[in-house]
């Protein structure tokens, strides 16, 4: 394993206990500074207004990307297309913090993700499953996330992936050590991987929830079931109040545990973004990228 | 011994295996409330620094962690929590504890790209490996501050009475002997 891929690891171990905010502008990126965001994620637009908007997704305009490098002094993370490692490399060529090999854009390659083990910059990637993250860690992915579906504001499929990894963790736990050689087929992911979750009984890397989070109790939900951080898209610059909403998420996922707190940065908060039911939504971002 | 450990973003966990596997009974400081009880020692984790600095205003906890660490607990501070115990910084507007004196660089060794890893000379300790994250190093130090460890002519790890602040971050190897140094001067006071 490389010392690149152990530092980049360890970078998303900084990160651990934090929020990452989507923004689409200097301003916003220093609003979410200022609210307690741990990183940001440049974009040109939130899922929602991806969403909205329809057509193809690209990575943003990286003129815009130094903008919010400039404005912020914690990191800055960037989107590029499933598959499209030249994206990637210029996303590296312009010092970003971390690469995110997102679904939220319109995939460039059906069949293959980007193979990050040849890049120096870190990645984090979405995973519905344990298949799904350790197949993106075997690639290079030294951090993962849910794939939730991002721009809904609707937090079940990210409550469900967060559900759907941890029990397969629990299972891979408990059993034998000569079954393992079998799940390791069965996930379609080598056998040291596989070994490592038994041993460990968690991913190698770091894990945080997104797509879908849009209240403090959302984002201390996911917390709550195993997440590590948590990514909040459209929720935040998509509601009535971002600032406010921005701070109380922060202290949510600080204080998941605590009730009574999180009880009291809800009051008041103004409109939440409004919102897409799971069954009103045409096109499933999480089916991207398996 | 009890150490406490703050726990508000970052990677404290790290920080609360390594002191547990050496014994000290750990609690985590997230809130007001967990400031009441008594501990014997302070570990400020790696992390966000404007986002530790802002919760420990907003949270209420600044005032009384400031006032224990001016009275003489003992902290052991690694890369954000270095920038929260600098008098000075040099790149930054932001002041937070500033009771250990010395003028620190934030993001001094640029983004990701420029993250590293060092074997290095540390006093009192030997060859240790450092792993600098979107580091900090110390610019200054004034009277009385002894320099630990320096890495191509920049230091980066001092000890200043109570409070040892280091720019990397010995809580994600597995080499637990700054923290067992820790350990061992609370245990002589």
């Amino acid at each position: 394993m490389s010392k690149q891929y152990e530092l980049n690891k360890e970078l998303a171990q900084m990160l651990k206990g934090g929020v990452i905010m989507d923004v689409t502008t200097p301003e916003q990126a220093k609003i979410a500074e200022a609210a307690g965001a741990c990183a940001v994620m440049a974009l040109e637009r939130i899922p929602a207004d991806i969403r909205a908007a329809g057509g193809v997704s690209r990575m943003s305009d990286p003129e815009m990307i130094r903008g919010i490098q400039e404005a912020v002094s914690i990191p800055v993370m960037a989107k590029c297309r499933i598959g499209h490692f030249v994206e990637a490399q210029l996303l590296e060529a312009i010092e970003i913090d971390y690469i995110d090999e997102s679904e939220v854009l319109s995939p460039a390659d059906d069949v293959y993700h980007i193979d990050k083990t040849k890049f120096r910059v870190p990645f984090v990637c979405g995973a519905k499953d344990l298949g799904e993250a350790l197949r993106r860690i075997n690639e290079g992915a030294s951090m993962i996330r849910t794939k939730g579906e991002p721009g809904t504001g609707d937090v079940v499929q990210a409550v469900r992936h967060m559900r759907m990894m941890n029990s397969a963790i629990a299972k891979i736990s408990a059993m034998r050590e000569d079954e393992l050689f079998n799940e390791a087929k069965v996930l379609e992911v080598p056998y040291e991987l596989v070994k490592y979750v038994h041993e460990q009984k968690r991913l190698p890397v770091v894990n945080f929830a997104a797509g879908g989070v849009a209240t403090p109790a959302d984002a201390a939900l996911m917390m709550q079931l195993g997440a590590e951080g948590v990514f909040v898209g459209s929720g935040i610059f998509k509601s009535g109040n971002p600032e406010k909403r921005a701070n109380a998420i922060v202290k949510a996922v600080t204080n998941f545990e605590d009730a009574a707190m999180i009880a009291d940065l809800s009051r008041n908060l103004g409109e939440a973004m409004v919102g897409i039911n799971e069954d009103e939504i045409e096109l499933l971002m999480a089916e991207r990228g398996k | 011994m009890k150490i406490a450990v703050l726990a508000l973003q970052g990677a404290f966990l790290e920080h609360e295996k390594m002191l547990r596997n050496l014994g000290a009974e750990v609690v985590e400081l997230r809130k007001k409330e967990d400031l009441e009880q008594d501990f014997d020692g302070l570990v400020l984790p790696g992390g966000e620094s404007t986002v530790q600095g802002k919760l420990l205003e907003e949270l209420a906890m600044f005032d009384i962690l400031q006032q224990k660490i001016r009275q003489g607990l003992p902290v052991l501070a690694t890369c954000a929590g270095l920038i929260l115990l600098a008098e000075e910084l040099s790149n930054d507007d932001k002041r937070y504890f500033r009771t250990l004196p010395v003028t620190v660089r934030r993001n001094a060794y640029g983004r990701q790209l420029g993250s590293f890893f060092y074997q290095g000379e540390i006093a009192g300790i030997g060859s240790f490996p450092m792993e600098f994250i979107r580091a900090p190093y110390i610019e200054s130090v004034k009277d009385g501050v002894s320099v630990l460890a320096e890495v191509e002519e920049r230091i980066v790890a001092v000890q200043y009475k109570n409070q040892i602040g280091l720019s990397f971050h010995p809580e994600v190897t597995g080499d637990c002997r700054i923290h067992e140094y820790f350990l061992k001067t609370i245990k002589k006071e």
